[in-house]
């Protein structure tokens, strides 16, 4: 016989263990914290924003001041650090204004599409039936067309501009992410926790804001940060297509569109739009990518 | 192939030999030793049965020996030979050689291993194929022999069936058909019956029982069931954290168990327990793989430890008949029913 | 972490409890002729073309302060009906009736109600609980909606994760993947006694944990029952296990009911040929007690069309013509709760069957028709 009495050993179980106590999202950034590769990027992304935020204070030359006597000068040519464009202007400045644009262009519609998809693709996924039916057959109406075949259909029947461009964006990116949003809210819907809410005699709102939305939130906001890159890329093109911004507002893609015709001329000059909408590309890629790693906490 | 009885270890050479088998996954996060020195022995024809609970590298276990681990996260270290092979040095094209012919596997969920868009026929044919170079003629034949063999009612219609066609019973029997078209010499099986219904499990069991007899097949069978264990098993391993802590016939672990961990093991399975008084459950639950004790690690649960248990690891003692155990405390003088509580 | 509440802290149990309307010999729940059909849809213009008869004709009542025991294969429909009881599915036909109160109609007992009354612990599962809420506003969620406060809900909390054995201070804030299996089924259960219910489902409740842990959430399940006077109702496919916990077993087939009785009577002399072979089924941990021959063959029929009157008569090793032409039925009339009855036509007198009015244990293999000898 065991000379130990049981209760001791039961309360032996009562002493803490090595597990840590820890929400959410700190378990989250503790994933995160060691991803440097995504750390990277973000760096490079938030070094992308702040100095399309302080352009007027980075930016060493006007990017509208037009030269004629220095047309596509190669990098370093006098104070152009990274030379200058079919009209002599100055190529770093202008890309440094360029990102205003084009990062709106990149954030804003993802944005207003997140919060418009999302309301109809959480509705769909916890209403199923008819009206899933009837939201995610509209849905695929737009998703048939390639999305800039859609872009520049809608572009052109708005016309061109800043603001109607951002709209062009915006209906693009809707079907996408009310797709993600519906898969994630089907999946969500058929959890027992959700049935356990129910049994205890929860409202359908209640049930969507405090067991749906949270669970379908973070596969959307995932899904959507792919989408910045996708719009940045969308709206040059829609630019070189002259379907965006007018000239000469600074225009990632619009300078990738004007400079195409010097490429021969300079082309590591010519490159650098190209490049740059590249670069923030693959950042933005990157974050989400590792963002999606971080938040994938097991349940 | 001689079946070895249990007991009877001549010189027959053992068809499995794992020596100091350890698994390390390795995360980011944290580094976790899932196997942690394991050896055993199985001879040709006979059954091991690995009893363990979850996260005690049972399973692992298991598929180490098919080298089944994703390679960039594992670290396996020791000796396994199979039959000729030293699956630890074979190349990754050998091991292909070898899974599903001298060594295959049956799983738990026979859906996910069933390719959904080919028949049952085509799956075995095509297996068949593969490895023994023959027509398509004699793989259709292998085929149907093989629905036969694990008695599948209706063979000829259930060849052209797919797998979501078929119930969980007939599917089980239809992965077990192809992991028996090449004639393993080795079969792993890893709860291939936990997911079916009690009446159609005891078939599956019956089934694979007399097809191991037929074939003289070696079978690994892990299981958490203790049930299973003592219906199909020659010898019987108990594992917990990584480690076996008991190892002899079915007959020794399961009607004269040792371990403290066994022990409790078949105390807390109800089987004819009086109602309306408490199962005497072990406490409290498996230690955390990433932080094991130093000493023994079922002493934070067992009612028998103290302090030299917390020290260290107890080294295997072996009794007659070659029973096995790794406790301080089960070294004969204890009587099991009063280790167990269970007076 | 388990630390069994112990026994001196449970008060005394009180008799009777404050929300009993009915009385002492009123069934908490008596169920009648329930009906669910799940439409099968296909074809071009998405037409229902067949149907599963989930839960066909149930009925069956639930006594004050005992556990029945519901056993069953994959597919008898014990899951549906768990969630038909808790209307998480519309019923297509039947009446529940609450300790004397007809649910959801006029004048009976309102949805709301119920469900202050009853509730269910799922299946041990990652989907059981909300992953991004701490397990301690998990419980909570329940009284809340019912309207009370905060801070009030999260004690209530507190205090059921210190009645299921987990320690309030340590963990209150964890999230479900910080758990172990056990341990989240203890969550479960405390979640489900939030609004303090009178009888609890629990629907598979210990089938996915470690043996171990299994006997752990079984005592502590006994532990909560005398102390808060439950009742349940245990659905299970472990036999070993359903013995053990229940007073009265319902076995089910195909969404029937095929034999109800007290627990002994059911596992020392079952009346139904299908609860004797799903009995023979049970695998002991004894080496020298193998099964050699399987009760019986073949796997449980898909419910979309299931056989022609009794529908255990494909597997059946007693079928006769007369089962593929009459339903044989529990029995006329309201019985008593101790009564033991069985869906069989061996069982009745009358029914024709050539074995009729004989016990199953009398009948030898020898006298079994021919075709299921061989088979076998």
């Amino acid at each position: 016989m065991s000379d130990i009495p049981a209760d001791a050993v039961r309360l032996a179980q009562a002493a803490p263990t090595a597990h840590r106590v820890r929400g959410y999202w700190s378990a989250v950034w503790n994933r995160l914290r060691y991803d440097y590769v995504t750390l990277l990027f973000l760096a490079l992304i938030v070094l992308i924003v702040l100095s399309a935020i302080f352009a007027p204070y980075l930016a060493p030359l006007d990017p509208n001041k037009s030269s004629m006597a220095s047309r596509l000068k190669p990098i370093l040519y006098k104070s152009f650090i990274l030379g200058t464009d079919e009209q002599g202007r100055d190529i770093l400045s202008r890309l440094i204004w360029g990102g205003r644009t084009s990062l709106l262009m990149g954030i804003a519609p993802v944005f207003v599409a997140t919060i418009v998809g999302g309301f109809f693709g959480v509705l769909a996924g916890y209403a199923g039936g008819k009206l899933n039916s009837a939201i995610m057959r509209t849905m695929d109406v737009f998703f048939a067309f390639p999305s800039v075949l859609l872009a520049v259909a809608i572009s052109g029947s708005l016309g061109s501009g800043l603001i109607n461009q951002m709209i062009t964006l915006t209906i693009v990116l809707i079907p996408p992410i009310c797709r993600v949003a519906e898969t994630a809210t089907t999946q969500v819907r058929t959890m027992d926790f959700i049935d356990a809410a129910r049994a205890s005699g929860a409202s359908t709102a209640s049930i969507l804001v405090r067991h749906v939305l949270v669970n379908v939130l973070s596969p959307v906001f995932v899904y959507s940060s792919t989408l910045v890159s996708a719009s940045i890329l969308l709206a040059s093109g829609l630019s070189f297509l002259g379907l965006g911004v007018s000239p000469p507002t600074p225009d990632w893609g619009l300078m990738l569109s004007t400079l195409r015709q010097s490429i021969y001329v300079q082309p590591l000059v010519c490159a650098l739009p190209g490049v740059t909408i590249l670069v923030t590309s693959i950042a933005f890629n990157l974050v989400s990518d590792g963002l999606r790693q971080a938040m994938d906490v097991k349940a | 192939m001689t079946n070895a009885m249990p007991g009877t270890q001549s010189a027959v050479r053992p068809l499995v030999e794992v020596k100091d088998l350890t698994v390390d996954f390795v995360s980011r996060d944290a580094t976790v030793r899932a196997v942690n020195g394991v050896s055993f022995d199985v001879m040709p024809g006979e059954v091991l049965c690995i009893i363990g609970e979850s996260g005690s590298g049972k399973s692992v276990t298991l598929r180490s020996l098919m080298r089944l681990h994703p390679k960039a996260r594992t670290v396996i270290a020791g000796h396994m030979r199979v039959g000729d092979y030293d699956i630890l040095s074979l190349s990754e094209k050998e091991m292909n050689a070898v899974r599903g012919a001298a060594i295959s596997m049956v799983f738990q969920e026979p859906m996910t291993a069933l390719d959904p868009v080919y028949t049952i026929g085509e799956q075995i044919a095509e297996t068949v194929m593969r490895h023994e170079r023959c027509s398509r003629e004699t793989a259709d034949k292998r085929a149907l022999e093989l629905l036969q063999m694990v008695k599948v009612p209706s063979p000829e219609r259930r060849l052209k069936a797919y797998p979501h066609e078929l119930s969980g019973g007939l599917r089980q029997r239809a992965m077990m058909a192809v992991a028996l078209s090449c004639r393993p010499t080795l079969l792993l099986a890893d709860e291939p019956t936990t997911a079916l219904d009690a009446t159609v499990q005891i078939q599956v069991l019956i089934v694979l029982r007399r097809l191991q007899e037929d074939f003289g097949m070696g079978v690994i069978f892990v299981t958490h069931d203790l049930g299973v264990a003592a219906q199909i098993a020659d010898k019987v391993a108990v594992m917990y954290a990584g480690r076996i802590v008991e190892y002899g016939t079915v007959r020794d672990v399961l009607l004269n168990p040792k371990h403290p961990y066994t022990l409790g093991l078949m105390a807390s399975t109800v089987n004819g327990q009086k109602k309306g008084e408490d199962i005497d459950a072990i406490p409290g639950s498996p230690p955390d793989l990433r932080a094991l004790p130093p000493g023994c690690s079922f002493a934070p649960r067992c009612r028998l430890a103290d302090a030299a248990c917390e020290a260290d690891f107890p080294a295997p003692v072996i009794r007659a008949g070659g029973h096995m155990t790794r406790c301080f405390k089960a070294n004969g003088e204890i009587r099991p029913m009063e280790a167990a509580g269970i007076a | 972490m388990s630390l069994q509440p112990s026994e001196r802290h449970l008060q005394a149990v009180k008799p009777g409890h404050p929300h009993d309307r009915g009385g002492k010999a009123q069934p908490m729940l008596i169920v009648e002729n329930l009906k669910k059909y799940f439409p099968i849809h296909g074809g071009l213009l998405n037409r229902k073309v067949a149907e599963v008869k989930a839960v066909d004709d149930v009925s069956f009542s639930v006594l004050k302060g005992e556990t029945l025991g519901i056993v069953g294969e994959s597919g008898c429909g014990k899951s549906t009906l768990a969630r038909l009881l808790m209307h998480l599915l519309p019923r297509d036909k039947g009446t529940l009736i609450f300790d004397g109160d007809p649910v959801d109609e006029p004048r009976g007992m309102s949805l709301r109600d119920l469900r202050r009354n009853l509730q269910m612990v799922f299946q041990d599962s990652y989907s059981s609980l909300n992953p991004r809420l701490p397990i301690e506003d998990s419980i909570a969620y329940g009284p809340s909606v019912h309207g009370m406060s905060r801070a009030k809900a999260r004690a209530k909390a507190r205090e059921l994760l210190e009645k299921v054995g987990l320690r309030p201070d340590l963990f209150a804030g964890r999230y479900p993947h910080e758990l172990s299996g056990g341990q989240k089924q203890r969550v479960n259960i405390a979640r489900a006694l939030a609004l303090d219910p009178r009888m609890l489902i629990l629907d598979e409740a210990v089938s996915a944990l470690d043996k171990s842990v299994e006997a752990q959430v079984l005592n502590l399940l006994g532990y909560l029952k005398r102390h808060f006077n439950l009742t349940y109702m245990f659905i299970s496919h472990d036999l070993h296990v359903v013995r053990y916990i229940s007073d009265r077993v319902l076995v089910m087939y195909l969404g029937q009911v095929v034999e109800i009785g007290p627990v002994e009577d059911i596992y020392t002399q079952p009346k139904h040929p299908y609860t004797m072979a799903l009995l023979a089924s049970r695998l002991e941990i004894d080496p020298d007690q193998r099964i050699d021959t399987p009760p019986i063959v073949g796997d449980p029929p898909n419910p979309i069309n299931p056989p022609s009157g009794c529908r255990f008569r494909t597997r059946c090793p007693l079928a006769e013509p007369i089962c593929a032409e009459r339903t044989p039925t529990l029995g006329t009339g309201a019985f008593a709760a101790s009564d033991h009855r069985a869906a069989c036509h061996v069982t009745n007198p009358v029914a024709g069957h050539s074995f009729a009015g004989r016990s199953l244990q009398s009948i030898a293999p020898s006298e079994m028709p021919a075709r299921f000898a061989e088979s076998a």
